[in-house]
């Protein structure tokens, strides 16, 4: 069973990858993203990552796409991609760098040297010994004890990314002078 | 399901070669198109790559702190995405073009023709 579900949803995961990156229409890239990474999430659940499998549905899919596809509908940009090359033989350098990166990383992928040995037990992760707690517990308790500084560093990352997309977004009529007087 | 699939255990390995797959995807299609939108989708097909590696290294070494700092890429993910759809709101505001080859304002007029 464990194996169906992976070739299942590992195929899911490729077909969304694909249909991202081939599709002409940027309203079809965004809606094979959400196929990408909802099977992504069903591995994570196989994986014994199950709040982040949850984190994954609800901040990607629920998330970062919805604001892919409000920007989309914003701006009016959903008339299809150019197949215009402005770079000659740029598709073809990037396809054959795209087989060269594949093969160094599944060399690094098949040797034990590279990914290290098996951890003799994975209960810990999934419940494990009394005490440790569920999942959430582990993550919670190593998120709020080794990791509470780099934690406390994303909610001011957090604050000015909001920030910053705010003063980005916003219309300002002097702005857009000095811009449109520097363009002509 | 056929008795064959049953017998295949899935190890480490498995999932590894998908983030790799996934990556590669990714990394070709940032190269490969042209629309801001769309380079950008193909950023995130990275970064759930990585993901999904890090989720797969937990899980084989048996380290909580592999899944933390998953948590950790997803948040910068998030405000990552935030602003650079900001930027591509105020590019779009400013040009018409989908495109990322019309942003070429820090090019050379004159170096260009002299080139040509």
């Amino acid at each position: 069973m464990d194996a169906f579900i992976f070739f299942l949803f590992g195929a899911l995961t490729l077909a969304g990858a694909l249909g991202v990156v081939l599709a002409r229409n940027p309203v079809h890239s965004a809606i094979s993203l959400v196929v990408t990474l909802v099977s992504v999430a069903v591995l994570f659940i196989q994986q014994d990552a199950h709040l982040l499998a949850a984190v994954q549905v609800v901040v990607y899919a629920g998330a970062i796409v919805v604001l892919f596809l409000f920007v989309i509908m914003l701006l009016g940009v959903d008339h299809p991609d150019t197949l215009r090359d402005p770079l000659r033989g740029q598709r073809v350098a990037a396809i054959i760098l795209g087989v060269v990166l594949l093969a160094e990383v599944l060399f690094l992928t098949g040797h034990h040297w590279a990914t290290g040995a098996k951890a003799p037990a994975s209960e810990s992760i999934r419940g494990g010994p009394p005490g440790l707690g569920n999942n959430v517990e582990r993550v919670a308790r190593s998120l709020f004890t080794d990791f509470l500084w780099p934690f406390e560093i994303t909610a001011a990352l957090l604050v000015l990314a909001v920030i910053g997309s705010v003063v980005l977004a916003r219309r300002s009529r002097n702005a857009d002078e000095v811009l449109t007087k520097d363009a002509s | 399901m056929s008795p064959a699939l049953a017998s295949i255990q899935i190890t480490a390995t498995y999932p590894l070669t998908l983030a790799a797959l996934l990556f590669t995807i990714g990394a070709v299609g940032l190269l490969t198109r042209r629309n801001v939108l769309v380079m950008f989708m193909c950023v995130e097909l990275m970064l759930n790559a990585v993901n999904l590696t890090f989720v797969s290294f937990a899980n084989q070494l048996n380290d909580i702190r592999g899944q933390v700092i998953v948590f950790f890429v997803l948040a910068v993910a998030a405000a990552e995405v935030a602003v650079g759809l900001g930027i591509i709101v105020a590019i779009f505001r400013r040009r018409r073009g989908a495109t990322a080859d019309d942003l070429d304002l820090l090019k050379d007029p004159v170096a260009d023709e002299v080139a040509q």
